[in-house]
């Protein structure tokens, strides 16, 4: 009955539009490829920030890369679409902001998986897991 | 003294609006046509007078069909004005025509600006696209949208559930409080001959209807049009040579502070329309009770009730609580709410309808919805969460 690979495989509800990748953001978007999240630090004053960018805008200091987190995070807003925006979708499905645990604010908006949508609440501390389409590795979150 | 802030100098000198419908039978330039004629046949002005044109955010056609699909160029080559002054960009914010058009003629760029926001957006619906879903149908997406349309959140309806579902759970407004917003709206559409729904809407038909986004439904969400609205503004030096009774601005701003986008805000539940309604208060001695009638940006209700917060009329999460039951914003309360219809039920003019409804309520010719008592102070509120615009408009 077991597979070899018994990592449960995520994917949005809809295969909707990929991120266009480009000299800024191909970090981000292939960053799931080793299974890490990653995101922009500023090497200078330690500020985490999203998107990426060519500076940072606390110290303005050009010392920033892209520095792996822990992808544990809290779903800080959420939405559950009910509403066929484009032909096939079917189901609703979660949207949601998560905050990461590495500082207040940094967000991302994702979709929760792996759980009844009605059943994602604010508060609720999820984990990043990928979905990986082509070129791009989509971090999504799934409850801890 | 807070003459030194020069959008005092401004007065709307004339307002017009072509039809609105759902799907209407004209281009975007002929509505915009019908309603720059009857905007200057109001001000009593004719195209000779007109030396500037201001529109917000320009051409959209080929990126977002029907949502903005005349240029200030089209209707300038249209109408054959000859301009000192003119401008449209994107990049602004949704009240910047009118917040350009106040600079213009208060720095003698212009005399008289004529203003335009046009959308044929019911149209392209019809011709199966849907202009408000950003990157739908697309394979790859870049830009600010990269970090929302990967996910399926096509719509402003995702967005703006995201911050009413937070507000909700960190305030305790119930959607019984919320679906005032569109309530009080639809009885006010009911004497507006102009309203696309008018058919009466009980509390329990709100919590019946379908969830488009949690915590919006389908009645939280304004209605796609054909319309175009024409405003004039015009040095207030001219206002005696106006067949129309001026309407001056006595203050008008549209800040960007915090995050540029929907979901970086380090408390989710706030927006650009605080730092507007700080702006604006600060730009005049006038105070929030002043404000006789107010006509807040409604492309979702949620989005009105953080702008009765922004611009002071509660607290800080007590909007729930002021809206309840709806007695202070309907007609006869102490803050008549959108006395039009609001874009949820007179349709999505997308702000400029905000600003038609405040000058026809100032100078008492709205008709059969004018208001009891004669409002002399108007507060005029546009955008959501990124985007926010307001303006204090006044009958001298
Ligand atoms: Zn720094």
């Amino acid at each position: 009955m077991s597979d070899v690979n018994e990592t449960p495989v995520y994917k949005r509800a809809l295969p909707g539009p990929l991120p266009e990748l480009d000299e800024l953001n191909r970090f981000f978007w292939v960053s799931g490829e080793d299974g890490t999240l990653r995101f922009q630090r500023c090497g200078d004053c330690n500020h985490w920030q999203h998107p990426p960018s060519v500076i940072c805008p606390k110290c303005l200091g050009e010392n920033i890369a892209p520095q792996a987190v822990s992808g544990l995070a809290t779903v800080g807003a959420v939405t559950v679409n009910h509403q066929a925006w484009t032909p096939g979708m079917t189901e609703p499905y979660v949207i949601a902001i998560v905050e990461l645990d590495e500082q207040p604010g940094l967000h991302l908006t994702t979709n929760i998986v792996g759980i009844d949508p009605d059943k994602v609440v604010i508060g609720q501390r999820v984990k990043v897991v990928f979905e990986h389409v082509d070129d791009v590795w989509l971090p999504l979150f799934v409850p801890v | 003294m807070t003459t030194k802030y020069l959008e005092k100098n401004a007065i709307i000198a004339g307002v017009g609006q072509s039809q609105v419908g759902r799907r209407l039978d004209r281009s975007g330039l002929q509505l915009t046509v019908d309603a720059t004629k009857a905007a200057l046949a109001d001000a009593g002005l004719t195209t000779a007078d007109i030396d500037g044109v201001a529109s917000w955010p320009g051409n959209m056609e080929a990126m977002q069909p029907g949502f903005s699909p005349v240029s200030v160029t089209d209707i300038k080559e249209a109408m054959g004005l000859e301009l000192n002054w003119y401008s449209a960009g994107s990049e602004s914010t949704q009240m910047s025509a009118i917040i350009n058009a106040c600079m213009a003629v208060a720095t003698g760029q212009a005399r008289h600006v004529l203003c335009f926001r046009t959308m044929c957006e019911a149209s392209a619906i019809a011709k199966g696209s849907r202009s408000s879903l950003v990157g739908a149908g697309r394979n790859r997406i870049g830009g600010s949208f990269q970090w929302q349309i990967p996910f399926n959140a096509f719509s402003a309806t995702n967005w703006v559930g995201l911050a009413a579902s937070r507000y909700m759970q960190e305030f305790g407004m119930t959607r019984e409080q919320l679906a005032q917003i569109t309530l009080t709206a639809r009885r006010n559409a009911q004497l507006n001959p102009k309203a696309i729904f008018t058919d009466p809407l009980s509390l329990d038909d709100y919590l019946q209807a379908r969830m488009i986004s949690t915590p919006l439904c389908l009645f939280d969400c304004d209605i796609p049009v054909d319309a175009s609205t024409a405003i004039i503004i015009s040095h207030a030096d001219t206002a005696p040579d106006l067949k129309s009774i001026p309407v001056r601005f006595e203050a008008i701003t549209g800040p960007l502070k915090g995050r540029d986008s929907w979901d970086q805000q380090i408390d989710l539940t706030r927006f650009n329309g605080e730092p507007a309604g700080t702006n604006l208060w600060q730009r005049t001695d006038l105070t929030p009770a002043d404000v006789d009638v107010a006509q807040l940006y409604d492309g979702f209700s949620f989005l009105t009730v953080l702008w009765l917060e922004a611009l002071g009329f509660c607290g800080r999460g007590e909007a729930g609580a002021f809206i309840e039951g709806g007695q202070r914003i309907s007609r006869d309360g102490e803050l008549p709410l959108n006395t039009h219809g609001g874009q949820l039920s007179a349709g999505r003019t997308h702000g400029f309808g905000f600003f038609h409804e405040a000058v026809l309520q100032l100078r008492g010719e709205a008709g059969e919805r004018q208001l009891s008592q004669q409002p002399k102070v108007a507060a005029v509120a546009n955008g959501g969460g990124n985007i926010a615009g307001a303006a204090l408009l006044v009958r001298d």
